[in-house]
């Protein structure tokens, strides 16, 4: 049906006029839902930075002097600080999701989404305790 | 004014509801009606008292009064909602704000355009394709109830169209194929009985299919038969990345959609 044209009918001109609602700037602002899903969204660019502050330190492996300066430095600390909550964030609406994501049919019955869920909290955590226990291991050896 | 005199027509609700009567020139306005309030009253109810006995020239679509036909969605408060299912006493006392479901538009009053809906429904083939054709004295097409069971939810789609208008996605570009209409090309791709995965790819995998989609998973929650539109887009996404593997993986492997069945 086109938008502005008037079709001549038996009764007359009918005029076709339709009403466009324009989308609010705000729409984000409307729901509380909303709202989440933009921060979750724009928590990538803090989990980008971060990558950013890890690609500076991965060209500085070979000068640990500029290496160590980097990662104290004031600029660092705070990124990591600032980063750190929005990467969680993000992590845990990712990990929330992946049940609609990850379906894994056992004959009639769907695998419970906590089960899909908690899995990935699970790697999430034995993925962290590893990195943790690496770093600590490596501090002692010097 | 009709004559109800029960115990609870003393009591009354406003609804503010949104008119646009394109033969009149004017620009959209709100209107408000004072409807008597009872307990057991959905907004449809209250909309169909003000054409009833205050203002017949509103105009909005219903049908069935029962959840079941998909006619009478509209915004209550802002929210996607079948009118005959959102109950006033959850609103009372404050004033309810009916308007015309978001981001379509507007022909008069509550009544939406939905053209594009039904048209986005015939690209993607939102209809049983055989897998093979067998002559009726061949009997039934079998299916086990484990393979009904991958599909069954998106057959509840009632095509209200609540889901687009939660949809920030749609808002912004009136193209992207939209949260009712993917689930059902799920529900034929997942089918056992269905060999028309190929056939719904362009249109599903497109730009302007799944991958329009950011999740914002609103399409999901404002359903009101569980449908998961959400969900059925991601699943969607995870099956089309697997065949684009499989098309580099597999020797001389040709285009497959559809997923396990």
């Amino acid at each position: 049906m086109d938008n502005d044209s008037s079709t001549p009918t038996a009764a007359g001109p009918v005029p076709a006029k339709q009403h466009i609602r324009k989308m609010p700037v705000n729409w984000w602002l409307k729901k509380p839902a909303y709202l989440r899903y933009m921060v979750r969204e724009i928590t990538c660019l803090f989990v980008g930075g971060y990558a950013m502050f890890l690609l500076m330190l991965a060209a500085r492996l070979d000068k640990p002097e500029a290496f160590e300066t980097l990662l104290a430095s004031p600029l660092a600390i705070g990124l990591q600080w600032v980063a750190l909550p929005f990467a969680i964030y993000h992590s845990v609406t990712w990990f929330n999701l992946t049940p609609k994501v990850l379906v894994i049919w056992r004959g009639e019955d769907k695998l419970p989404g906590f089960l899909i869920a908690g899995a990935h909290y699970a790697g999430w955590l034995a993925v962290s305790a590893g990195l943790v226990y690496f770093a600590m291991s490596g501090g002692t050896d010097g | 004014m009709a004559t109800t005199d029960t115990q609870s027509s003393t009591k009354t609700m406003k609804l503010e509801v949104f008119r646009f009567l394109p033969d009149e020139g004017e620009p959209p306005s709100f209107q408000v009606y004072e409807v008597p309030y009872r307990d057991d009253w959905v907004v449809l109810d209250a909309l169909n008292y003000i054409k009833d006995e205050i203002d017949g020239t509103l105009s909005y679509r219903w049908s069935c009064r029962m959840g079941v036909c998909g006619s009478c969605g509209m915004m209550v408060n802002g929210e996607p909602k079948l009118t005959c299912s959102a109950f006033l006493r959850d609103y009372y006392p404050q004033q309810i704000k009916v308007e015309p479901l978001s981001y379509f538009p507007v022909i008069r009053d509550l009544i939406i355009n939905m053209d594009h809906f039904i048209d986005k429904m015939g690209e993607v083939k939102t209809w049983l394709i055989p897998a093979e054709d067998k002559p009726i004295e061949d009997g039934e097409y079998l299916q086990t109830p484990a393979q009904l069971a991958k599909y069954k939810q998106f057959t509840m789609c009632i095509n209200c169209m609540l889901c687009y208008s939660a949809c920030p996605v749609f808002g912004q570009n009136p193209d992207f194929i939209g949260p009712a209409a993917i689930a059902l090309g799920q529900r034929y791709n997942l089918d056992s009985r269905d060999g028309g995965a190929d056939e719904r790819a362009d249109v599903l995998f497109s730009d302007e299919g799944i991958w329009e989609c950011t999740f914002v998973g609103e399409c999901s929650e404002v359903c009101p038969k569980n449908v998961d539109p959400a969900g059925a887009i991601q699943m969607a996404k995870v099956t089309a990345t697997n065949d684009w593997f499989k098309s580099f993986l597999m020797p001389g492997g040709r285009k497959k959609s559809g997923g396990n069945k």
